[in-house]
């Protein structure tokens, strides 16, 4: 038997040979961090990034003789969250100790939920390409996160070759909820966009609740994705792998087309699958192999008996459930019937990660088909090009709903309203300020532009003719003309005017 | 740790005593595992009394008293100030705890 | 006249009340006492003369604007297991060695508020750990009835405080009996209230569901008024009991056995039990019976298994909550030789911080928690408390409280049993039950051994949230065993050199 996984070469198969060959089979393990404005056992503030180690206490510290109190906010957002998923809220469910030794965590035990957690059995529908996969949900469950480690000496600020760590507290204790799906099958080729599909839909599900920032970027969602491949759908499940910390959209769709191609040419080889912890490596779209996770660490679960059960009567259950927002797909009817937009266009914008810009584009004032066109044209264009997903362009629905505000009043037209969303991104400051610093308005004065179009007319004396002659759409070449000399900032449509003013 | 999961009658051996003071991470010296070990298994096999009850029906307690429901409000309380935080840091360095270099990720 | 150092806490609570001394003086007696007799005790690893001098004159202060609340400039001693915010901490081990903490646990905030000038942190089986002291990181404490023999454990250095008048009052904490059994072999009362009924914040726990801190004091009543002083409901302590809890001290004080139906426990006591003990076990039961109690004996079958049930529980959450003690954010950081990382440092830290009981707990917790043994170990044993609980629910069916000899034997020499683990685990026998089933207990001196001339025990133990009825058993019991014996038994205590 060949053992190719320790090869230094990692080979690969093509993604589409893969699937022909194999059946994917995927786990998606999410922590969300809720925010609540304190701790989850603890009355330590959660705001992030401020100095290290201002927001911690004996409890979150874990200093000796201090002990958790549950947190009742975190509690009811958990129940939310669990309704939401379409979960059983457990009658009672206890807390437990994962035992394990690690800087990062204060007390060397992280406090937990185990074989009673909170909320099992849900599930969850999502759509790619037209076709909808539901996504069971094996159980939500309450934890508390772990500080954050600096890793310093290195030469790359990575934990490898680090001389020695320095640890911030901050986080440590603040509470996360992870929810865990049952196996994902029968996706086929499109596991990936599956993946990414569901985490982007537990998103918009997360911000509709309130109950979490659901920002990637800053690690409020976190995502592990687990991945394994059989023969055959009918083939008992192959050795998975548990890729840590995929934290963004695109990721995700990348790292299990990354795992289906490595794992399959691991198995074609003749090699084995191993059951391990892999590293995302958002730079080179790679993973690498981590802990194994066959001497699997012996966690020693007990009930946490500093804490004592949770046991939500049904009254309080059933009265967070008539709070849950209205359901994704209720609510996607409602503004496709607002927006008059056809399902295809419709299913464009869901499918893009753009049904809550969108909706907040027109919230602050621009039309739903300008919304649309900004957020699935040239913003899905810069998206895709710096390899990220729309909602972590660094540009708000509100400023994009400026540009259009400024396109319609006519100060810039929609060549240099690209410019102008290029100069937002960039962190120039506001679509106004960036019109003003980059001197993108177009010009609308007259003078200006009757000199400009006297001097085309004279420039192109043969066009002028044909325009007199009644050929009025010849009259682009001048415009052309004029617009090219403002360098694009040329009101087209005044200058329009003018031209056939004095040609006809 | 897999050859072992499925004995309950074990009395412990020296092995098992170094793995679970790895465990535990207490770097015991030769001449501790060999005085501690022996004395742990006599403990264990007067533990294993336990399964002498039949208690096949029985619930477990975890707690003495049967409390439920114990929580507090979502009030932000004041923090340490840092300095107190890190007081008794073995070594500190940008207000945050320096800890030696750490070998692997973990969860 | 008595010297200051000798007054319980109820004649030094009246004589501040009568204006006849002050808080300042008081503390001041008793810092001398300790000035002269500690060293050849050990009962403190510190003493805070400044600090307790300060909360004195504050005690003073509130005194002369007219408050006059219970124990107000009352001295105690605290076990150094209780968070003291700017006193060092160290539970009795290295690893904890000059660690300062940043908060006060509840019980001690609770003193500072009653005006209670803290003395100082008393010695203690490292990690509470032990029924000796001989476990304590910083040497052991002395039993003051004789200097070579133990004061029990692991709380001997607040027993052997009051019992040898370096403090009227101590706090202990009890997980197996470390409040009950340091009593019972010195001479003094020692109560384990209902678990819940004293905060645990603060606590540096053993075992989190086993856990509760209680009075050490010379007499009943002195017991009573500190119990009334640290109960309560604390909202930073899940587990914490929320009810107002009755006065235990008019417990004690309108206490009556007549008519009180008395259950002895057929389990504890018998085979194993030293004959001096057991003697002076039935001298107290005949007392209780001559006063008009209904004495019946009463089985607890499943508390055969207690013993065990306990040391499966114990050791498992102990390596759970000492897994903390990692030289990472406080405390011993032990560099090794070769490789220096995480864990390595975690590793050695914790081989050179913590003592050979500590470590065979651990380990034991570890074993009992661990994945193939849960169920036999872990599990079984939380099925056997389950049916400890029911046993004491039938036995209170009958009676109002339970009875039996606190220890089974009066403080054996150092080095006997340091190490026979399981032998030293013996000593726990009676007092386990009451922590696995959360019920209070309490320990009161039943005079002293035929064959050795030491102290013996009686324990008394109530249903859950009944303390108030250890207190009105223990109080007239304490009586009829003065007027019995010709006095209270620790007026046999030797006296340990002069005063200063």
């Amino acid at each position: 038997m060949t053992m190719t996984a320790g090869a230094p070469v990692t080979q690969l198969m093509p993604f589409d040979e893969a699937i022909e060959r194999f059946d994917p089979v995927l786990g998606l393990e999410v922590h969300v961090e809720l925010n609540t404005a304190t701790k989850m056992f603890c009355g330590c503030t959660t705001v992030f990034g401020k100095d290290p180690n201002t927001q911690t206490c004996p409890v979150c510290l874990g200093l000796p003789g201090a002990l958790p109190v549950v947190n009742g906010a975190a509690v009811e957002s958990a129940i939310r969250i669990g309704l939401a998923l379409s979960c059983t809220i457990a009658p009672e469910s206890t807390f437990a100790r994962k035992n394990y030794f690690y800087p990062d965590m204060p007390k060397n035990y992280q406090i937990s939920q185990y074989d009673e957690p909170l909320a099992v059995q849900g599930c969850v529908d999502v759509e790619v390409e037209g076709a909808t996969y539901r996504i069971g949900i094996e159980r939500a469950h309450m934890e508390e996160d772990t500080g954050k480690s600096l890793h310093v000496g290195g030469a790359t600020g990575r934990i490898h070759g680090a001389d020695h760590s320095l640890v911030d507290y901050n986080r440590a204790g603040i509470p996360l909820i992870e929810i865990v799906t049952k196996p994902i099958e029968a996706t086929g080729r499109q596991a990936p966009l599956v993946a990414r599909a569901y985490v982007a839909q537990l998103r918009d599900l997360l911000q509709e609740l309130g109950v979490s920032d659901v920002r990637m970027e800053q690690g409020s969602l976190r995502c592990d994705v687990n991945v394994s491949l059989r023969d055959q759908p009918t083939a008992p499940y192959g050795t998975r792998t548990e890729t840590k910390n995929v934290n963004s959209f695109r990721s995700i769709e990348r790292a299990v087309r990354y795992e289906v191609s490595r794992q399959a040419a691991v198995l074609t080889a003749g090699g084995r699958v191993v059951q391990e912890t892999r590293h995302w490596h958002e730079d080179t779209g790679i993973t690498t192999a981590g802990r194994s996770k066959e001497q699997a660490e012996d966690y020693r679960y007990f009930d946490e008996p500093d804490l004592v059960p949770l046991a939500p009567s049904p009254e309080h259950v059933e009265r967070l459930r008539r709070s849950l927002p209205e359901p994704p797909a209720v609510r996607r009817a409602r503004f496709q019937s607002t927006w008059g937009f056809s399902d295809l266009e419709m299913r464009d914008i869901v499918g893009a990660g753009g049904l809550r810009l969108v909706e907040q584009t027109v919230d602050a004032g621009a039309s739903p088909a300008a919304a649309k066109k900004w957020w699935l044209s040239e913003l899905a264009r810069r998206a895709h090009a710096a390899g990220t997903s729309l909602d972590e362009l660094p540009i708000s629905p509100a400023q994009v709903a400026a540009v259009q505000l400024l396109v319609d009043s006519g100060r810039v037209n929609d060549k240099l309203a690209r410019q102008v969303l290029d100069g937002v991104m960039a962190g120039e400051g506001s679509p106004e300020e960036v019109v003003v610093s980059r001197g993108l308005e177009v010009v609308s004065d007259d003078g200006a532009l009757s000199a400009a179009v006297d001097r085309a007319i004279a420039a192109n004396p043969d066009v002028a003719e044909k325009i007199r002659a009644g050929k009025v759409a010849a009259a682009g070449a001048l415009i052309g003309a004029v617009m090219k000399e403002m360098r694009g900032k040329a009101d087209a449509a005044r200058v329009r005017e003018l031209v056939l003013q004095k040609l006809t | 740790m897999a050859e072992h999961t499925s004995s309950t009658s074990a009395s412990l051996t020296l092995d098992d005593v170094a793995r679970l003071a790895r465990l535990a991470r207490i770097d015991l010296t030769d001449a501790e595992l060999d005085h501690l070990a022996p004395q742990l298994a006599v403990i264990v096999e007067a533990v294993a009394a336990v399964g002498e009850v039949a208690a096949d029906d029985v619930p477990p307690t975890a707690h003495p008293l049967g409390f439920r429901n114990v929580t507090r409000a979502d009030v932000v309380r004041p923090s340490l100030a840092p300095q107190e935080a890190l007081t008794g840091a073995p070594a500190v360095e940008q207000q945050r705890f320096s800890v030696p270099r750490i070998l692997e990720e973990e969860a | 006249m008595t010297d200051m150092w000798q007054l319980s806490a109820l004649e030094l609570d009246a004589a501040l009340q009568a204006g006849e001394v002050s808080s300042v003086e008081a503390t001041k007696a008793a810092l001398d006492r300790i000035d002269g007799v500690d060293s050849a005790l050990h009962a403190f690893l510190h003493v805070d003369a400044e600090g307790a001098l300060d909360a004195a004159a504050d005690a003073d202060k509130r005194r002369s604007t007219g408050e006059s609340t219970p124990l107000l400039g009352v001295p105690i001693a605290v076990k150094d297991v209780l968070a003291t915010r700017g006193l060092p901490t160290t539970c009795g081990s290295r690893i904890l060695q000059d660690w300062v903490p940043p908060y006060d646990a509840t019980v001690v905030a609770k003193l500072k508020l009653a005006g209670m000038p803290i003395l100082g942190k008393t010695n203690m089986d490292e990690f509470a750990m032990g029924s000796s002291t001989e476990h304590s990181a910083y040497g052991p404490t002395r039993n003051p009835w004789d200097l070579d023999r133990i004061p029990g454990g692991s709380g001997g250095g607040s027993a052997a405080a009051v019992a040898a008048h370096e403090a009227p009052l101590a706090i202990g904490t009890d997980t197996g009996g470390s409040v009950r059994q340091p009593s019972a072999v010195t001479g003094t009362v020692g109560v384990k209230p209902t678990y819940g009924g004293v905060s645990r914040y603060g606590l540096i726990a053993l075992a989190s569901s086993l856990d509760q801190a209680g009075p050490v004091a010379r007499t009943v009543l002195d017991a009573a008024l500190l119990h009334d002083v640290i109960a309560g409901h604390d909202p930073m302590d899940s587990t914490s009991v929320d009810t107002v809890w009755p006065s235990m001290a008019e417990a004690a004080r309108n206490g009556s056995v007549g008519g009180l139906r008395i259950g002895v426990v057929k389990q504890l006591g018998g085979e194993g039990y030293q004959p001096g003990v057991r003697a002076r076990f039935d001298d107290a039961v005949k007392l209780l019976v001559s006063a008009g109690a209904d004495v019946v004996e009463v089985s607890c079958p499943h508390f055969e298994y207690a013993l065990a049930a306990y040391y499966l529980i114990l050791p498992s959450e102990a390596s759970s909550n000492l897994a903390k003690f990692d030289a990472m954010r406080y405390g011993l950081r032990v560099l090794p030789e070769g490789g220096v990382n995480a864990e390595t440092v975690m590793a050695a830290t914790r081989e050179a911080g913590f003592g050979d009981e500590v470590k065979r707990r651990i380990i034991l917790g570890t074993f009992a928690l661990s994945s193939g043994y849960y169920d036999a170990y872990y599990g079984q044993a939380q099925k056997v408390r389950t049916l400890i609980c029911r046993d004491f629910a039938a036995a209170f069916e009958d009676c109002h409280v339970l009875i039996s000899p606190t220890a089974p034997t009066t403080a054996f020499k150092f080095g006997d049993k340091l190490d026979d683990p399981l032998a030293m685990y013996l000593n726990d026998i009676a007092t386990i039950p009451a922590n696995l089933a959360g019920t209070p207990g309490l320990s009161l001196p039943s005079g002293l051994a035929d064959e050795d001339s030491l102290p013996a025990g009686i324990q008394i133990l109530a249903p859950a949230m009944q303390d108030a009825r250890l207190y009105a058993t223990a109080a007239p019991l304490e009586s009829l065993l003065h007027d019995h014996l010709g006095g209270p038994v620790l007026d046999a205590v030797p006296a340990l050199g002069a005063s200063a």
